[in-house]
C-alpha cells in the first residue's frame, strides 16, 4: 500500500495532533533563534570591532538574552498621553505576527512516513506559497507606520513615513526578482521549488544540485539586497536611524513593547534568510549529492543555511555605514528595479530559446 | 454554509467601506478600507480563486493602502487627535469588523478541509489563471498595460524638472 498524504479527511485526530506539534516546534525554534540571534549579533559585531561583546552573564555571555528579557519585562511601560492609544498598543504585535506567520510555508525536510501516512515536514503547503509570503511581508509595514503615527511624535512620524516609502520601493524589486525564479520552476509552491532544486545542475552535472543561485545569480543578489531593505537592517535602517531620528518609529516605546519591536526585527531576519535559502539555496537539501551529506536530516541543512545568511547580515551591519535617504531611493528605483526587470526579460528569452 | 459566509463577508465589506467614507480622520479611513480589502480577499478565496485573494492582499492591502498612508502622513493631512477617555469606544467598530473577519476565516478553514492541499477542480490553479490571462485574454491585458504605460509617461511629464530659466 502506498502511503497517502495525511489530511483532515483521512485521519482528523492524528492530523490535528501533528499539526499542533509542528506549530509548537516551529514556533519555539524560531523564538529560540530570535533570542540567541541578539546574543550572536552582539558577539559577532564585537569581535569584528576587536571587542569581546557580552562576557559577564554566563559563559561568554550566553545568558545575556535572558537577562535582557527580564530587564525589559520589569521596566515601566509608558504610554505617552498624546498617543493614540489603540494603534499604539497594537502596532508592536502587528509587526511581529506577520513575521511569525510567514514561517508556516517554509518546508524543512522530506515527507515522513508514519503509520501508513505521509507527513510533510512543513506546516502547510499552499499552491500560492510564495505569494503568501509576499502578502504577509507587505502587511508588516502597517505595524511600523501605525507605530510611527500613533506615537504622536515628530521623530516617530518621520520614521514611519520613511518606512512606508522604503518598503514599497523595495517590495517591488523583491517581487520582480522572485518572478524570475517562478519562470524556471513553473510553480508557486515552495515544496515543489525545493524538490526541483534537488535535480542535477542544468540536467548534466549530477554532483552539484540545481540550486537557483547558479541559474539566477543576479536574482539572488537582488533578493538579498531588497530583503535587507525590507526588514530595515543596516545599511538600510533608515526608519530607525539612531543618529538622526533618535530611534525612529519606536522612539516612544518602552518595556515589553519595545522588546516586541526587536523580536520582530530578528524574526524578520530569520524569515528573509529562510526564504532566500528556500528559493535560491535548495531549502533543506544537501549541498552535494553524496550519500553522507544527504543522510543528514533536512532541517539541519536549512538551519545551517539560515545561520550562514544571518551571519552575513550581521557582517554587513558591522561593515557598512547607513546609506543616505536619497541614495536609498535612487538605488531602489533607478538601479535595482531596472536590473530586476532586465533579469525577468533575459530569463524569459533564455527559457523560450531553450524550449 | 458557503452562501451564508458569502453574505456575512458582504455585510462586513459594506460596513467597512461605509465606515471608511464617513471617517473624518484619513488615517482611520485607510484602516477601515484595509479591513474591507481583507473581507474582499476572503470572498475571492471563497469563490475558488486563492491567487486573486493573494493579489488582493499584496497589491491593495500591502502596497496601495501603504502608499495612501504615506501620502497622508507626508502631507500632514491627519489631524493630531487629542485622546479623550480610554479611547477604546472609537475603535469598537473596527474591533468588531476584525473579529468577525477572523471568525469567517476560521469557518472557511473548517468548511474546507482541503484548503491547505492542492485540489483541482474547484480551486483555480495559478497556471490555469496565467494561461487564461496571457492566452485568451492577452489582448485585454496588453491594452490595460498600455494604459498604465501612458499614465506613467503622463505622470513623468507633469512631474519632470523644468529646464533652467523656464517659469511655471
Amino acid at each position: 500500500m502506498t502511503p497517502e498524504m495525511l489530511s483532515l479527511s483521512n485521519s482528523p485526530g492524528l492530523f490535528v495532533g501533528i499539526m499542533l506539534l509542528k506549530l509548537l516546534v516551529v514556533f519555539s525554534v524560531t523564538m529560540l533563534i530570535v533570542a540567541y540571534a541578539t546574543w550572536c549579533e552582539r558577539k559577532v559585531i564585537g569581535h569584528m570591532q576587536t571587542r569581546l561583546g557580552p562576557m559577564r552573564t554566563g559563559w561568554h555571555g550566553l545568558l545575556q538574552p535572558i537577562a535582557d528579557g527580564l530587564k525589559l519585562f520589569f521596566k515601566e511601560d509608558i504610554i505617552p498621553t498624546e498617543a493614540t492609544r489603540v494603534p499604539f498598543l497594537l502596532a508592536p504585535m502587528m509587526i511581529l505576527v506577520p513575521a511569525l506567520i510567514t514561517v508556516a510555508v517554509i518546508p524543512f525536510g522530506p515527507d515522513l512516513k508514519l503509520g501508513g501516512f505521509l507527513i510533510p515536514q512543513q506546516i502547510t503547503d499552499l499552491n500560492v506559497g510564495v505569494l503568501y509570503i509576499l502578502a504577509f511581508a507587505g502587511l508588516g509595514i502597517y505595524g511600523i507606520v501605525l507605530a510611527g503615527w500613533s506615537s504622536n511624535s515628530k521623530y516617530s512620524l518621520l520614521g514611519g513615513v520613511r518606512a512606508s516609502a522604503q518598503m514599497i520601493s523595495y517590495e517591488l524589486s523583491a517581487g520582480l526578482t522572485i518572478i524570475a525564479v517562478f519562470m524556471l520552476s513553473e510553480t508557486l509552491s515552495l515544496r515543489e521549488i525545493v524538490a526541483l532544486q534537488q535535480q542535477d545542475l542544468w540536467g548534466v552535472c549530477s554532483f552539484v544540485p540545481n540550486w537557483y543561485v547558479f541559474t539566477q545569480p543576479l536574482a539572488f543578489g537582488l533578493f538579498v539586497i531588497t530583503g535587507l531593505a525590507e526588514i530595515n537592517r543596516t545599511p538600510f535602517d533608515m526608519p530607525e536611524a539612531e543618529s538622526e531620528l533618535v530611534s525612529g518609529f519606536c522612539t516612544e516605546y518602552s518595556s515589553m513593547k519595545y522588546a516586541l519591536f526587536f523580536m520582530a526585527e530578528y524574526a524578520n531576519m530569520i524569515v528573509i534568510a529562510a526564504i532566500t535559502a528556500t528559493l535560491f539555496l535548495g531549502g533543506w537539501s544537501a549541498p552535494f549529492n553524496i550519500a553522507i551529506l544527504t543522510m543528514i536530516p533536512g532541517f539541519v541543512w536549512l538551519l545551517l543555511k539560515i545561520f550562514a545568511l544571518m551571519f552575513f547580515f550581521m557582517w554587513l551591519r558591522a561593515t557598512f555605514p547607513r546609506v543616505r535617504y536619497d541614495q536609498l531611493m535612487r538605488m531602489g528605483w533607478k538601479v535595482l528595479l531596472p536590473l530586476a526587470l532586465a533579469n525577468v526579460v533575459i530569463t524569459g528569452l533564455v527559457v523560450v530559446i531553450l524550449q | 454554509m458557503t452562501t451564508a459566509l458569502f453574505y456575512i463577508l458582504g455585510i462586513i465589506l459594506l460596513a467597512a467601506t461605509l465606515m471608511c467614507i464617513t471617517r473624518r480622520n484619513p488615517v482611520h479611513a485607510v484602516i477601515y478600507l484595509v479591513a474591507g480589502f481583507f473581507a474582499l480577499a476572503l470572498m475571492f478565496y471563497l469563490l475558488g480563486a486563492p491567487l486573486v485573494a493573494a493579489w488582493e492582499v499584496i497589491v491593495y492591502a500591502g502596497a496601495i493602502m501603504v502608499l495612501f498612508l504615506f501620502i497622508i502622513m507626508m502631507l500632514g493631512l491627519a489631524p493630531q487627535e487629542v485622546p479623550e477617555g480610554p479611547g477604546w469606544q472609537r475603535w469598537l467598530p473596527l474591533a468588531l469588523l476584525s473579529a468577525s473577519l477572523m471568525a469567517c476565516t476560521l469557518l472557511l478553514i473548517l468548511e474546507d478541509p482541503a484548503a491547505g492541499q492542492k485540489v483541482g477542480g474547484f480551486y483555480l490553479a495559478p497556471q490555469a489563471l496565467g494561461e487564461a490571462l496571457f492566452g485568451r485574454y492577452a489582448m485585454a491585458v496588453e491594452m490595460v498595460s498600455f494604459q498604465l504605460l501612458f499614465a506613467t509617461i503622463g505622470a513623468y511629464l507633469l512631474g519632470r524638472p523644468l529646464p533652467k530659466g523656464e517659469d511655471q
